[in-house]
């Protein structure tokens, strides 16, 4: 009953091209973006700023620059953290080496890096399709991890290797505090995410789409293959390398390269299997899944601890963890293969006819 | 997006309005791994700390009147869950968290700045970031007994004792195998500068993460054919490099372990292919010394012991743990001294407790630990405290100690340090402590 566009009549090109043309969408997305800006830095706590959401936000930009490429694209890849660990050493060093450059300029050179790395290593894409390609991209992966432990240049010849981020000051405001840090993520990301949205509306994205489908039929309706592909590859690493260094300046802070090991890689092709190939959406449910659910298991024990007053073996508690995040992934996969973002789609499908399905 | 929002921020409201309980209590985080390739030795030490606090709440009644109370928190060695315990526990307890031991290199190198923030103490004993042992620059940061630099000096000179004198290092080779990790490469540059000032030749070799997989390096160093291999593993990596080493015909008494490479759980898994290996260590192994033996007696005769497994007390990983618990709960006492005693201390507090720790002999033999640690006195420009270190070998059955505590050589180590701290405070703009105004 509530969220029904009928009535809602579009009379200019313009209104008929926003990127939500549902009014409840745009209403409902204004509140969520107000509430995240405004209200979330003044209740929530440092816990929950420092240590959950900030983290959530920059993995859901990997995971959306993974899925431009993956899910968008067509195109597996395997070297997300290593596109991460670019934009991350990127930044430092444009930082470091470039005295009084704005911030947000060092992250856009960095994204820049990581997109040039990226462009590098899809070239193979151009011959070859499917697992075998991510095996290529799995060179990446280690190629980088490899050139940025052997070459101290990068981590301005730390003896162990390690980088520091430097303080965030812009326009003489310094990003210090989490709330602080916070702000700063989910203005990037809220910002990134909605050019994805729209991106993925444009002939570009629906080129990408084609791409994906049978890059044959596109190929012979004239989709330029090789212009296409390196793009969505450029496009994906740009958007992880941004959320690298937003993981090194705003989150952790001192960043080893090992923190961007093929493990990463993985748990990032995880969120989008689960949150939804192809899905903006899916991007954020899945990072949110990944990366709070595991801490919200190991809260939950404590809980259990302190409400039912039995002391379960730590090291139990842990291995438990593991297994019932496993055997949910499993679940969900079973039960929703195109994953949680599908779901969504669905209950809105169902609002539609709410309250008189026929 | 929404929902997950959303069901994040519910649980939010309940959390935030946790309010601390008001007692006599001092809350110890213990952030440690229970599962992953690095369980036994995060396991062990969690259990090993944890078990003194509870000799000292039963036998003691806590530090003067103060109950020891703590929390688990599982890191699984990573990075972003260490930051995530270290935020969940800082604030718990009446005055916040006492000090922090985030037990993974890494884990310390990102909490250094939040910890200096928060004020709350990073003490990481026997590991983590080897030029905060220069407390004018680094005041939050204790890298407690000995570092990895003092512990390099130690091993070579341990090496020159074998081969008959110093001098007899000239023209020898060395290889440096190494966890690919940030605490892997720490003692890189140390060691570049001894081969130069010994003459002898070293060989970096790295191992990748996790270190199960060592055919390629085993095959380098039998080209190379060094006379001495340190072995520099963490974790998996261990037996795995005694394993190969034995297929090669690499002598074991000829390999020197650091003490993350030294433990029961090190050996164990490589059978008859560990005898004879050698490692260093700063706590020493065995379940006869007295602090141990009061833990059997006050806590597991109770049944209230943290090891599932009795067989592990009194192991390398355990015994370590317990050491940590003497540190954490004689820094708070030593707080006590000057900021009231029967009082929970504040992180701020314990800084100082820390910054003034002096354990002497006359100390050690109060808590029945003569022989298991060596005497400890940290200051405002040495947070290190300690520094020697004592060697240990594998005989099949139990760990030997091989020497007495062997100090480390200070005058090449300190200057390293000086000049790599005052990089750091360079770049991060950081104006040194004048420790003479220090009270």
């Amino acid at each position: 009953m509530l969220y029904r566009e009928a009535g809602q009549f579009k009379s200019t090109y313009a209104e008929d091209q926003q990127i939500f043309p549902i009014r409840q969408d745009r209403i409902a997305l204004a509140v969520f973006l107000a509430f995240a800006l405004l209200v979330v830095p003044a209740i929530g706590n440092q816990y929950w700023l420092g240590a959950l959401l900030t983290p959530f936000l920059i993995f859901s930009l990997a995971a959306l620059g993974l899925n431009i490429l993956t899910g968008y694209a067509g195109q597996l890849s395997l070297g997300t953290a290593a596109f991460m660990a670019v934009g991350a050493f990127m930044a430092y060093n444009f930082v470091l080496r470039v005295p009084g450059i704005p911030i947000l300029l060092a992250f856009v050179l960095a994204g820049i890096c990581a997109a040039a790395v990226g462009i590098v290593f899809g070239l193979p894409s151009l011959r070859i399709k499917g697992f075998y390609l991510a095996v290529a991209t799995l060179a990446c992966q280690f190629f980088v991890l490899w050139a940025l432990q052997r070459f101290g240049w990068f981590s301005n010849h730390s003896t162990s290797g390690v980088i520091t981020a430097q303080q965030i000051v812009i326009l003489g405001y310094a990003f210090d505090t989490p709330a602080r840090k916070y702000l700063l993520t989910l203005g990037v990301v809220a910002v990134m995410a909605l050019a994805a949205k729209n991106l993925m509306r444009s002939e570009t994205g629906r080129a990408f789409m084609a791409v994906r489908d049978m890059d044959v039929a596109a190929s012979v309706i004239g989709i330029p293959m090789m212009r296409t592909k390196l793009l969505a590859f450029a496009i994906s690493s740009f958007y992880c390398g941004v959320a690298g260094a937003l993981h090194a300046f705003c989150y952790l802070g001192t960043v080893e390269p090992e923190a961007y090991s093929l493990d990463l890689s993985f748990r990032i092709l995880f969120m989008i299997i689960i949150g939804g190939v192809g899905s903006i959406l899916g991007a954020f449910l899945g990072a949110a899944f990944i990366t709070l659910f595991p801490i919200f298991l190991n809260l939950a024990s404590s809980w259990v601890n302190e409400f039912f007053g039995v002391e379960i073996s730590h090291a139990v508690v842990s291995n438990l963890e593991s297994i019932i995040f496993g055997g949910l992934i499993i679940f969900f996969l079973i039960v929703e293969p195109q994953g949680l973002a599908r779901l969504w789609q669905i209950t809105k499908e169902k609002l539609r006819l709410w309250p008189f399905p026929h | 997006m929404k929902t997950a929002l959303a069901v994040a921020l519910a649980a939010a409201a309940g959390f935030s309005t946790q309010a601390p309980a008001q007692a006599k209590e001092q809350f110890v985080p213990v952030n440690s791994y229970w599962v992953g390739p690095y369980a036994p030795g995060g396991s062990g030490i969690a259990a090993g700390m944890i078990d003194y606090f509870k000799l000292l709440n039963a036998r003691d009644r806590g530090i003067n009147g103060v109950r020891i109370t703590w929390e688990k928190c599982e890191t699984e060695y990573r990075n972003d869950r260490g930051v995530e315990c270290y935020e969940r526990s800082k604030n718990k307890g009446p005055t916040g968290a006492t000090l922090i031991h985030p037990l993974s290199t890494g884990i310390t190198y990102s909490l250094i700045e939040k910890g200096t923030t928060d004020k709350i103490p990073i003490v990481s004993i026997g590991y983590g970031r080897t030029d905060a042992s220069d407390g004018r620059v680094f005041p939050y940061v204790f890298p407690l007994m000995t570092n990895y630099w003092s512990q390099n000096t130690a091993k070579i000179k341990f090496i020159g004792m074998k081969e008959g004198g110093m001098d007899r290092l000239k023209g020898k080779k060395i290889v440096n195998l190494y966890h690919d990790s940030a605490y892997g490469k720490e003692t890189i540059p140390i060691l570049e500068t001894q081969a130069k000032m010994y003459g002898f030749t070293v060989t970096h070799i790295a191992v990748p993460h996790p270190g199960n997989e060592q055919q390629a390096q085993w095959l380098q160093i039998r080209q190379v054919r060094p006379d001495w291999v340190i072995l520099r593993g963490w974790g998996v990596m261990n037996p795995t490099a005694l394993k190969a080493a034995a297929k090669i015909g690499f002598p074991r008494d000829h390999i020197i372990g650091v003490w993350w490479s030294g433990a029961e759980e090190d050996v164990i898994p490589a059978g008859e292919a560990a005898k004879g290996y050698i490692a260093a260590g700063f706590n020493a192994p065995g379940a006869d010394h007295v602090v141990i033996r009061e833990i059997q007696k006050h806590v597991y005769a109770k049944g209230q012991g943290e090891l599932e497994d009795k067989s592990r007390l009194g192991t390398i990983y355990y015994n370590r743990g317990v050491l940590w618990g003497i540190l954490t709960t004689e820094a708070v006492r030593k707080a006590q001294e000057r900021f009231g005693k029967g009082k929970p201390m504040t992180g701020e507090q314990v800084r100082w407790g820390l910054e003034n720790l002096n354990i002497d002999d006359k100390r050690l033999k109060e808590l029945g630990a003569v022989g298991f640690m060596q005497p400890l006195k940290v200051s405002c420009m040495d947070h290190e405290g300690g520094g020697a270190v004592k060697f240990q070998q594998w005989d099949g059955g139990q760990w030997k100690v091989l020497t007495d505590w062997i100090a480390s050589d200070q005058s090449i180590v300190r200057p390293m340090i000086e000049a790599s701290a005052a990089q750091y405070a360079q770049e991060k703009g950081i104006a040194r402590r004048d420790c003479s105004t220090e009270k």
